[in-house]
C-alpha cells in the first residue's frame, strides 16, 4: 500500500507526439482513482508509465515518496490487470496466480495458501488446475484479478479490465472489483473509457482529454460542477444537453426561451466573464456574449407536474416531442427545438468518440433529452410543455470550453 | 459441409499422391533387400529376400563412422542454430534497433545464396585454417545456411505471441531474461521444434558441403560416404549397399518427425488473451 505521485509527467514519442502532456496527480494511500477519457486521450499511456512499461520522458513519478522513474517494472512492486488479461496459457490457474510469488522465491506452502485464499475470494477454487484456454471470459478476468491480489502489492493498476466482458457480466464484475478493492484497501489506479464505471467505482475520477487532465474530483463533483464543456459532456448518461446561449445582462437567451440568470450563479458568472466581456469592468453591462448553456436531462420536468414553489425558478417552454422512452422509473423525452445546436471543439470530439450516439444538441440539429417523472403524460409527436430548472444551468465559454458557473453555490440537486 | 459425396474423390486423389511419393522409397527398400547378384535383374520384388546388404554396410567401418559423424554434426549444428536463432528472432520481433532491416535482409540474401558457389573458396580457406575434414568444418557452413531459415521461422512465431504476456511477467517481477525463458520460450516451443526439425534435416541431407569439405571418415557424413561406397568386390556394383544405406539414413528423420510431431501443435497460445 502506498501513495503514488505524478509530477509533471510527460510522455513524448520519438516522432514528437505527446501522448501525455504534463500530468500532475497525487493519489492517496488506499485510494481508488479512475483515469477516464475517450480513446487516445493518453490514459493507458499514463498507467503504463506508472507500471514502468513506458519510459517517462519528463517529470517525476513517486511511489511512497520514492522517485521510481528509472526502476524496472519488477522493482516497483505493483500489480497490473491487463485489458486482455494476458494470462500465461501454458500454466494452470494456480501457476498463473502464483507466478509472481514463485519469482519472489516465496515458499511453496506460503504460495499455496495465498493462491487458495485468493481463489476463494474470487470463486475460482474449482478451477485452480485448469488452463486458461478452458475458462470462460469472466473466469479469465477473475484469474487476472487473482494474479494481482496474491501479490499484496503496493498498488493495483487496471487497464480497462472489464471492457472485454459482455454487458451483464461487466456489471457483476464491477461490483466485484469495488468489493475486493475496499476489502483489501490497496491503492488502485483504474483506466476506463466508460463513464459509468468511472462514476460507480472511483473515490476520485480524473478526466483526461488529449493527454491533459481536465478535472479531478469525486464523481459527484464532476457531475454537479464540471470545470469545462468536455467534462460536462463526458460525464453523465444520457449526456448533458447543450444549447447555444446569449448572455444579455442578467438574462440567458436560449433557443427555447429566455431564462433569468439565477442569483446563485450571478456572482460566479460575473467574475469569470469579466475578462471576456470586452470592457474589463466585469459588470456584464448590457453587452451580450455568446455562450453555451448546459442542462442535464433531469433538470427538465413535465411542466404540469412541477409544484408551484419551484416553478418560479425556471422556465416553461413548448417543444415538439420526437421520441418518448419509458423506463418505468422514469421517462426520457427527446425533443426538437428551432435553430442550430451548440458547437465547439470539445463537443465535436465527444460526439466523434461516442460514434453513432451523437450527443443531443451537440452540432447538427437542435435536439435535447429530458428525464421526466413517470407520471408525465408526454406523448410522441405532440408539442408538449416542459419546464427547466434555471438553478441547474451551466454556462460555458465556447472557445476555451471553460465553465462560467463552476464553483457557484448551488442548491442541492432537485429532480 | 459439402459432405460425403466428396470422400471417394479425396481418397482417390490422396492415394495417387501417396503412391507417387512413396514408390521410390519402396523401390529403394526392395533393392536393398536383394542379394548382390540379383540387384540388376530388373525386377521390382526380389526373388529372394536377404539382409546381406545391411550386414555388409555395417561391417564396413566407413558407414558406421559416417553415421556417427552425420548424427554428431547435425545435432550440434541444430542446437547452436536454435539457441542463436531464438535470441536473434526475439530481438527482431520485440526490439527496435538500428540495422534491424539490414539483418533480416542479409539473412534472406544468405538463404538464397547457392551453396555450390561458396564451396570452392571454402575448400581453400578450410585447408589453410586446418578446418578441412573436421566436424567444425561442416558445422560452420551448415550454420550459415540454417540460421537465416531458423531466424525467419522463429521471429514470425514470436511476433504472434502477445506483448502483454511478457509485460505481465515483467510486472510480476521477472527480469527480461526470466520472462523470455519462462513465458516466451514455452509458448514458442512449437516453433522451436519445427525449426529444429527443418535445420536437422537440412544438415542431415546436405551433400555438396559434405562431399567437398571432407575426405576421410574423420568427418565424412553419410551422404558423402555413400557416394564413395566400394562394391563388395571390384566387379560388383555397390547399388545394393547404397540402397541399404539410404534406407538406414531415412530412419532417424522419420523417428525425429514422429517424436516432435506431437509437440508441433497449433493453438498452444489459445486462452492467453481474449479476442
Amino acid at each position: 500500500m502506498a501513495t503514488i505521485e505524478l509530477e509533471n509527467l510527460v510522455k513524448r514519442y520519438d516522432d514528437g507526439f505527446e501522448a501525455v502532456k504534463s500530468i500532475d496527480l497525487s493519489i492517496a494511500d488506499g485510494e481508488f482513482i479512475i483515469l477516464v477519457g475517450p480513446s487516445g486521450c493518453g490514459k493507458s499511456t499514463a498507467l503504463r508509465m506508472i507500471a514502468g512499461l513506458e519510459d517517462i520522458t519528463e517529470g517525476e513519478l513517486k511511489i511512497d515518496d520514492e522517485v521510481v522513474n528509472e526502476k524496472a517494472p519488477k522493482d516497483r512492486d505493483i500489480a497490473m490487470v491487463f485489458q486482455n488479461y494476458a494470462l500465461y496459457p501454458h500454466m494452470t490457474v494456480r501457476d498463473n496466480m502464483g507466478f509472481a510469488l514463485k519469482l519472489a522465491k516465496t515458499d511453496e506452502s506460503e504460495i499455496k495458501r495465498k493462491v487458495e485464499e485468493a481463489a476463494d475470494v474470487l470463486d475460482l477454487t474449482d478451477h485452480l488446475d485448469r488452463k486458461p484456454a478452458n475458462l470462460s471470459g469472466g473466469q479469465r478476468q477473475r484469474v487476472a484479478m487473482g494474479r494481482a491480489i496474491v501479490r499484496e502489492p503496493k498498488a493495483f493498476l487496471m487497464d480497462e479490465p472489464l471492457s472485454n466482458l459482455d454487458a451483464k457480466l461487466r456489471v457483476q464484475m464491477r461490483t466485484e472489483v469495488a468489493r475486493i478493492q475496499s476489502r483489501l484497501g490497496v491503492t488502485t489506479v483504474y483506466v476506463t473509457h466508460d463513464q459509468t464505471e468511472a462514476m460507480t467505482l472511483g473515490d476520485r475520477v480524473a478526466v483526461m482529454r488529449a493527454g491533459e487532465l481536465q478535472q479531478v474530483g469525486t464523481p459527484a463533483e464532476l457531475y454537479n460542477d464540471p470545470l469545462n464543456l468536455f467534462v460536462a459532456g463526458f460525464i453523465g448518461s444520457p449526456a448533458m444537453n447543450f444549447f447555444p446561449a446569449t448572455l444579455e445582462g442578467d438574462t440567458v437567451k436560449l433557443p427555447i426561451g429566455e431564462v433569468p440568470l439565477p442569483d446563485s450563479l450571478r456572482a460566479a458568472v460575473r467574475e469569470r466573464s469579466s475578462s471576456g466581456d470586452g470592457d474589463g469592468d466585469g459588470d456584464g453591462d448590457g453587452k451580450s456574449s455568446e455562450l453555451i448553456a448546459g442542462l442535464r436531462p433531469e433538470d427538465f420536468e413535465d411542466a404540469a407536474i412541477v409544484d408551484r414553489q419551484r416553478h418560479s425558478g425556471g422556465l416553461e417552454f413548448d417543444v415538439p416531442i420526437e421520441v418518448v422512452e419509458s423506463m418505468g422509473s422514469e421517462i426520457y423525452a427527446y425533443f426538437n427545438y428551432e435553430g442550430e445546436g451548440a458547437t465547439s471543439d470539445a463537443l465535436n470530439e465527444l460526439a466523434a468518440d461516442a460514434g453513432a450516439e451523437d450527443l443531443p444538441g451537440a452540432g447538427g440539429g437542435g435536439r435535447g433529452t429530458a428525464r421526466l417523472d413517470p407520471a408525465s403524460k408526454v406523448k410522441e409527436g405532440e408539442t408538449y410543455k416542459l419546464w427547466l430548472d434555471a438553478k441547474r444551468l451551466h454556462l460555458f465559454e465556447p472557445g476555451s470550453g471553460a465553465s462560467l458557473t463552476h464553483g457557484a453555490e448551488r442548491e442541492t440537486a432537485t429532480a | 459441409m459439402s459432405g460425403r459425396k466428396d470422400v471417394p474423390k479425396w481418397v482417390a486423389l490422396n492415394t495417387v499422391v501417396l503412391i507417387a511419393a512413396l514408390f521410390p522409397v519402396f523401390w529403394i527398400l526392395m533393392l536393398s533387400l536383394k542379394t548382390p547378384a540379383d540387384v540388376l535383374d530388373g525386377r521390382l520384388i526380389p526373388s529372394k529376400f536377404s539382409f546381406d546388404n545391411y550386414t555388409t554396410i555395417f561391417e564396413q567401418n566407413v558407414f558406421t563412422k559416417a553415421l556417427i559423424n552425420s548424427l554428431g554434426i547435425a545435432v550440434i549444428a541444430t542446437l547452436i542454430a536454435i539457441v542463436l536463432a531464438a535470441m536473434a528472432a526475439y530481438a527482431i520481433a520485440r526490439l527496435d534497433f538500428p540495422g534491424k532491416g539490414l539483418i533480416l535482409g542479409a539473412a534472406l540474401a544468405i538463404a538464397m545464396f547457392p551453396p555450390i558457389s561458396i564451396v570452392g573458396p571454402l575448400f581453400n580457406m578450410w585447408r589453410s585454417l586446418n578446418l578441412f575434414d573436421t566436424w567444425p568444418g561442416l558445422i560452420i557452413p551448415y550454420l550459415t545456411f540454417a540460421l537465416p531459415l531458423a531466424i525467419y521461422v522463429m521471429s514470425a512465431f514470436f511476433r504472434e505471441i502477445p506483448w502483454e504476456l511478457e509485460q505481465a511477467a515483467q510486472v510480476d517481477g521477472a527480469t527480461p531474461a526470466v520472462a523470455f525463458r519462462k513465458v516466451m520460450l514455452p509458448l514458442a516451443a512449437p516453433a522451436v521444434f519445427t525449426t529444429a526439425i527443418l535445420v536437422f534435416i537440412f544438415c542431415w541431407n546436405d551433400f555438396v558441403f559434405a562431399v567437398s569439405l571432407t575426405s576421410t571418415s574423420r568427418a565424412q557424413t553419410v551422404p558423402a560416404a555413400i557416394s564413395q561406397f566400394p562394391g563388395a568386390s571390384q566387379f560388383q556394383s555397390p547399388v545394393g549397399s547404397i540402397a541399404a544405406a539410404a534406407v538406414i539414413v531415412t530412419i532417424p528423420i522419420v523417428i525425429i518427425v514422429l517424436i516432435f510431431q506431437r509437440r508441433i501443435v497449433a493453438g498452444l497460445t489459445s486462452g492467453a488473451v481474449k479476442g
